[in-house]
């Protein structure tokens, strides 16, 4: 029966299926939110999912040059690294199928697989554009993993748990995080920004200068695993950042008496719309600025982003020291 | 660090028309950029000489899409010119409103492919959508959004009624509204101006020595307008001021853009509300008695020439046409020298390039065969090309 169920939340829910479905549907709100920002009409709900029917059933063609097998590896590669990703998030009470303590720090290395999964695939597939896109994607990665780890360590240390699901329950029996530590939501979230490689930091594929950049001679099904693969890097992005800062599935309602079914809805509902709320700063952040120069970007991480991070890391820390929690 | 040489172009997919650059490059920094031109030929010039000078009206046009009524408009003028005609106030003032039109589409377009190249979508898609206003007012007068027809030797062919001048005023302001909202974007958006601030240095006096022509040469600080220097049309009676800009940056070529918008609604609007009575054009005879004449007018992008020499028929004996960007060639590869790799499409869009306007002949070098091959030799290359393939 267990192994039934788990296979279960493997594949159907929360696993496989639902993430699937899901980041389709992020990828449709962050689209039209970007499309109404600038008042234009935006997609239709089942445009994403129409884009990976068409593109799985495009020809499939690899460059002469490329390495073959690794063409086709490296995006499964993305893909398998980030749904494993999502497993470790808590997305309702207290269900934590995989949890252990350090599964924080997997889940920030899984979500740090696609970005050199992208770079692999830029490198591999021998096109100048590529290959330079390839280059930026690194430079950047070293930018902002910094920032990103040192703020999303803050909750770990106020948690005394490097267990996602501890630091949740530590905000449902306390306070969101996100009141202790505002200076770490808002570096975090531009944090993943950058992760993401979206507008201002979308320099490995910025199309009016090198032509798309990364994965330019990617096609058909391969481009459709690394489209879902980013999409569903940006659901987990955004879970983790409101299971750490957000109280996660924590909505100011006690379940204690509650039924499981009513639990499961509350804590999924609270869930979505934290997630849905991330998004939706995310989108605003790509309609607000323009793309940075690779060179801008390292100085803007390094002089503001990493600084602010190890300030709110030094209170953190202070509060911790002086007891207070 | 060594010195790598990437091709881009005459076919690439990051530009929309025929150009090769050639960079050598030091890491991400630029340190020669060769430009070559030349990959267009559309035989526009050829082509007028077989054409009476009122077919060549609407030839003209459609040597740009975006620029096409001064186009025709410096064509007719020349024209005009050697006929020594005088023609009615209200047709130079509707040609006039028609020049400024045709430079606030062109404006907000470039802001926006400016925005584009940075990345900065959303201001894109802003000032296209608030170009279709300008674009429907061409439209209602016209008839047509691109190639307008206004133009005739003598004049122009549509008058301006009472509720068209209604809607320009409406339009007008709406867009004057908006483009103080852009000023205050592109002069405090903090990304944006991290992107044009400092990027494709252009001296004043190096501005000057490479003979750029129109917002590359005001946003330099050089103040050249042919609008005030040598007014034509109805500009000598109409106030307005030639901006420039002392940035010499893509900023300052921004700014002085941006500032001509809002010169042009103000122009529009004394045409308008000043707009004199009576005939719109005067009749003019076909033939044109021999002579020559350089006509020059201030297009959106810069100073346009067109030589004209005439031979008394209706047919001109030669045109030659210089657009603005070809002036303007000399100092992009000024600017795009000491930049960094990821600035050239911000640089090359500052002067807002149009080279299927510019291109007038192919380059074919005999002497080193470069590019020249007999139709046997160019079959013999593609049998072997496919034998090497299969």
């Amino acid at each position: 029966m267990s192994i039934l169920l788990e296979v279960l939340y493997l594949l159907v829910f929360p696993g496989f299926l639902f993430l699937i479905a899901y980041a389709l549907f992020i990828e449709y709100v962050d689209r039209k939110l970007y499309a109404r920002f600038q008042h234009r009409v935006g997609p239709p709900i089942l445009q994403p999912f129409a884009d990976i029917i068409k593109l799985l059933s495009k020809e499939d063609l690899v460059p002469k040059k490329a390495d073959r097998k690794m063409v086709s590896a490296i995006p499964l590669f993305a893909f398998a690294a980030v749904i494993t990703a999502f497993l470790y998030i808590p997305i309702w009470f207290n269900q934590s199928f995989f949890s252990f303590q350090g599964d924080l720090i997997v889940v920030l290395y899984l979500l740090s697989i696609p970005t050199l999964a992208l770079f692999l695939a830029g490198w591999h597939s021998s096109n100048p554009f590529s290959q330079v896109g390839a280059m930026r994607a690194i430079t950047q990665l070293f930018a902002y993993e910094v920032p990103f780890f040192l703020v999303l360590l803050g909750p770990a240390i106020i948690a005394d748990s490097w267990s996602i699901i501890d630091i949740v329950n530590f905000q449902s029996s306390n306070f969101w995080l996100i009141l202790m530590m505002p200076l770490g939501f808002i570096v975090a979230v531009i944090a993943l920004q950058g992760k993401l490689e979206r507008i201002p930091f979308d320099i490995p594929d910025a199309e009016t200068e090198i032509v798309g950049g990364l994965l330019v001679e990617y096609v058909g099904r391969r481009l459709a695993l690394f489209r879902m693969a980013i999409d569903i890097e940006m659901v987990v992005g955004a879970a983790l950042i409101s299971a750490l800062f957000l109280g996660g599935f924590d909505a100011f309602i006690s379940v204690a008496g509650l039924s499981p079914l009513a639990q499961f809805g509350i804590g999924f509902a609270a869930f979505l719309v934290k997630t849905l709320f991330i998004v939706f700063l995310l989108a605003s952040i790509r309609a607000l600025f323009a793309r940075l120069r690779i060179d801008q970007m390292v100085t803007f991480c390094f002089k503001w982003l990493a600084p602010l991070s190890i300030i709110q890391l030094l209170l953190i820390t202070g509060v911790k020291y002086m007891g207070w929690f | 660090m060594a010195e790598i040489t990437i091709p881009i172009g005459p076919q690439h997919p990051a530009l929309k028309e025929p150009i090769n650059i050639t960079l050598k490059v030091e890491g991400e920094v630029i340190v020669e950029p060769i430009l070559r031109i030349g990959y267009n030929h559309r035989g526009i010039e050829k082509a007028m000489e077989a054409r009476s000078y009122i077919q060549n009206i609407y030839l003209a046009e459609r040597v740009c899409g975006i620029c096409s009524h001064v186009h025709s408009s410096t064509l007719v003028q020349g024209a005009e010119e050697l006929l020594e005609l005088e023609i009615p106030r209200r047709g130079l003032y509707i040609r006039t409103i028609f020049l400024e039109l045709e430079r606030i589409h062109s404006h907000l377009l470039w802001l926006g492919v400016a925005a584009h190249e940075v990345g900065f979508d959303t201001l894109f898609m802003y000032t296209w959508r608030d170009r279709e206003i300008v674009m429907d007012l061409l439209e209602l007068i016209s008839g047509n959004r691109v190639n307008y027809a206004m133009n005739t030797v003598g004049g122009t062919r549509r008058d301006i009624n009472d509720e068209q001048k209604k809607k320009l005023l409406k339009g007008m302001d709406a867009l004057e509204e908006r483009t103080k909202y852009y000023v205050k974007i592109a002069t405090t958006e903090p990304t944006f101006l991290k992107r044009v601030e400092g990027v494709g240095i252009l001296k004043k006096e190096v501005a000057k020595k490479l003979c750029a022509v129109g917002p590359t040469a005001r946003g330099s600080g050089l103040r050249m307008d042919i609008r005030k220097d040598d007014p034509y049309a109805a500009y000598d009676e109409i106030p307005f001021e030639a901006i420039t800009s002392d940035l010499c940056d893509v900023m300052g070529r921004t700014v002085v853009r941006v500032k001509e918008l809002l010169e042009a609604y103000k122009i529009i609007k004394y045409a308008v509300n000043n707009l004199p009575a009576g005939e719109i054009r005067k009749k003019a005879r076909r033939k044109i008695p021999e002579n020559e004449i350089l006509s020059y007018t201030e297009a959106p992008r810069g100073e346009l020439l067109y030589y004209i020499k005439s031979n008394g028929t209706e047919k001109p004996e030669r045109v030659k046409i210089r657009t603005p960007t070809l002036a303007n060639i000399p100092s992009t590869i000024e600017m795009l020298k000491g930049g960094y790799i990821a600035d050239i499409p911000i640089v090359f869009a500052a002067m807002d390039p149009c080279i299927a306007c510019m291109d007038r002949v192919i380059l074919v070098d005999k002497k080193n065969n470069e590019r020249s091959m007999n139709w046997e030799a160019l079959r013999r290359y593609g049998i072997k090309w496919y034998e090497v393939k299969r």
